[in-house]
């Protein structure tokens, strides 16, 4: 199987130097532009497996540039930003982001990020069974069960759950949950999501408290990961 | 700041209210203008005029003067109902009236430009103390994981004699420093916004629970294996509050716990919620605070006396700007048994998940 590519659009020298080391150490093949301009058309000429893209750049914003890519680039792309500025990372995973990672970030942080994008775009779309650990859910039979026992969902707990196992590895946003499961009318009641999926986690997860499938970023949305 | 009274009020209210003053006091002399003679009336609108002049602006006051020793001149001075004086003697007291009732508004005027300027001086002053006191610890603060990086990093590359376990000693060095340093650095920025003044509370429905076990989790990587007891009710009712400054609360007070006693201390953290006031009581059976009063535990760049813990004294100043940002109270009581114990309450609106579910 041939390295995946990765296109880093940073303009950081330190940084692009520190992601080239760690991700070709990891047996990926790296490009890398310095501004948008130059990541667009890299991006357009040889389409990459997955980008890394800064949102603050020299030319434009990093915004634009996701903006630009989601007409056309369908694997995924994960946004780099200097801080924990929730409203900036919302926009950016509203406007078809996979994930985000807010500098400094550790690296081991990095690359599980970057696998699991590459893994989540892999994903058959017509599998509709997930199997990780003591967990099983069938999304024809709409049944979850747990340790080999059916899990009792409501049909509001399933939606939600499904809806993020298909997304899986993908940060959904409070608001993107809240139109998708209970409606446009709904999308400032995040106490809904709150309440729904704590009732979720008690009956899916081993300790509800240290939930390791369905798992919360703060301030910004949910995602489901299968770590097996 | 002693802001004199209603200075701050708009002018467009400074005129309205001066010229009501006026007006109402002149009609209470007029009516009472068979008991006092129009003399006296002079000296009750003089009056008033100077106290205008404490309270409001020069313009306004200028205003209730002029306004005064007209309405002086046309309803008190005989012959009444004319802008007409009489004799020679009230001329000159309408003369004298107008010139001391602008004397008034132009002095106190004065006396604030004064007081403004001596205030400025003084803030003046404090900002470069506290400056300094700033330059000081932050230089210390910053200064030292910055040394630590560039030695461990000069001798992991030109030192040829390391061993092995040197060379891995000093790279956990260098990671020990940098993420010291991304935390001085997180508190700065947090000092920064609270200084700014512009410090809003975001708030949002926020599960305590999960947020409690995620900043202890965080805590828990970060300093070497701690074990802290977490007890919380887990049918807490959702609370309304921001968020990332209720995360950075919580944060700081427990990593200072980890920080700063011994590894086989106790760190406990327990959260309630009753009739809307959600209460988190942090406590460590360590050393508690010594040499230090309670209160000044809060205050920007305090320390303890003891000269071996590092810290920048920022985190616990953060703590104290941010849930008075909530509208709550932070307490240190120094437990007899040793260790230190803070109590934060801070007043939050909440939902009980069964009133969503239904």
């Amino acid at each position: 199987m041939s390295k995946a590519e990765i296109l880093i659009i940073d303009d950081e020298p330190q940084i692009r130097k520190l992601l080239e080391i760690t991700l070709q150490s990891n047996g990926f093949a790296v490009k890398m532009a310095f501004t948008a301009k130059e990541g667009m058309i890299m991006a357009a000429n040889h389409p990459p497996e997955l980008i890394l893209l800064d949102l603050g750049l020299p030319d434009q914003s990093g915004h634009s540039v996701l903006k630009h890519l989601r007409q056309w680039y369908t694997n995924p792309v994960i946004i780099l930003s200097v801080q924990k500025n929730e409203e900036d990372i919302i926009m950016a995973l509203d406007n078809g982001a996979n994930d985000y990672l807010s500098k400094p970030f550790r690296t081991g942080e990095l690359l599980a990020r970057i696998r699991l994008a590459l893994r989540s775009s892999n994903i058959d779309e017509k599998e509709t069974l997930l199997q990780v650990d003591n967990l099983e859910i069938d999304l024809t039979t709409r049944s979850v069960k747990k340790d080999s026992q059916l899990v009792k969902l409501t049909a509001t707990e399933y939606n939600l759950l499904a809806l993020l196992v298909k997304n899986e590895g993908k940060v959904l946003t409070h608001q993107y949950l809240l139109r998708a499961i209970w409606g446009p009318g709904y999308i400032n009641q995040s106490q809904y999501l709150r309440v729904f999926i704590a009732q979720i986690r008690k009956k899916i997860e081993d300790d509800p408290n240290m939930p390791k499938f369905l798992l919360t970023e703060s301030g910004v949305g949910y995602r489901f990961v299968s770590v097996s | 700041m002693n802001k004199l009274l209603f200075n701050t009020l708009p002018k467009s209210r400074q005129y309205i209210y001066s010229i009501s003053i006026i007006i109402i006091v002149a009609s209470i002399c007029f009516l009472l203008s068979g008991f006092m003679g129009y003399r006296v009336a002079a000296l009750v609108l003089l009056l008033t005029v100077s106290l205008l002049a404490v309270i409001f602006n020069i313009f306004p006051v200028l205003l209730a003067a002029l306004l005064s020793a007209l309405i002086w001149d046309i309803f008190f001075i005989p012959p009444r109902f004319t802008l007409h004086v009489a004799n020679t003697e009230d001329s000159i007291l309408l003369f004298m009236y107008f010139i001391i009732a602008m004397i008034s508004g132009v002095l106190s005027y004065k006396i604030r430009q004064v007081e403004k300027a001596a205030r400025l001086r003084e803030e003046r002053a404090n900002s470069v103390k506290l400056y300094n006191t700033i330059l000081n610890s932050l230089s210390h603060e910053l200064r030292t994981p910055i040394a630590a990086i560039i030695g461990a990093t000069d001798n992991l590359q030109s030192n040829m004699n390391l061993s092995a376990e040197q060379r891995a000693q000093l790279l956990t060095e260098i990671s020990k420093a940098s993420l010291r340093l991304n935390q001085q650095v997180e508190n700065l920025l947090n000092i920064s916004r609270l200084e700014s003044g512009h410090i809003k509370p975001k708030n949002d429905w926020c599960d305590i629970v999960e947020l409690v076990y995620d900043v202890v989790k965080r805590v828990e990587e970060n300093s070497t294996r701690r074990n802290i007891n977490i007890s919380i009710n887990q049918n807490l009712p959702l609370c309304s509050i921001d968020k990332g400054m209720l995360d950075q609360i919580i944060y700081n007070l427990l990593n200072n716990a980890a920080i700063h006693t011994a590894p086989q201390c106790r760190i406990d953290i327990s959260v309630n919620c009753h009739a809307d006031l959600l209460e988190i009581l942090i406590e460590d059976n360590g050393k508690g605070f010594l040499g230090i009063d309670n209160k000044d535990v809060f205050d920007k760049f305090s320390r303890t006396k003891n000269p071996k813990t590092s810290g920048s004294g920022l985190g616990l100043s953060i703590v104290k700007g941010f849930t008075e940002a909530l509208n709550g109270t932070v307490e240190l009581v120094n437990i007899k048994e040793g260790g230190a114990s803070f109590a934060i309450s801070i007043p939050v609106k909440t939902s009980h998940p069964k009133l969503v579910l239904q």
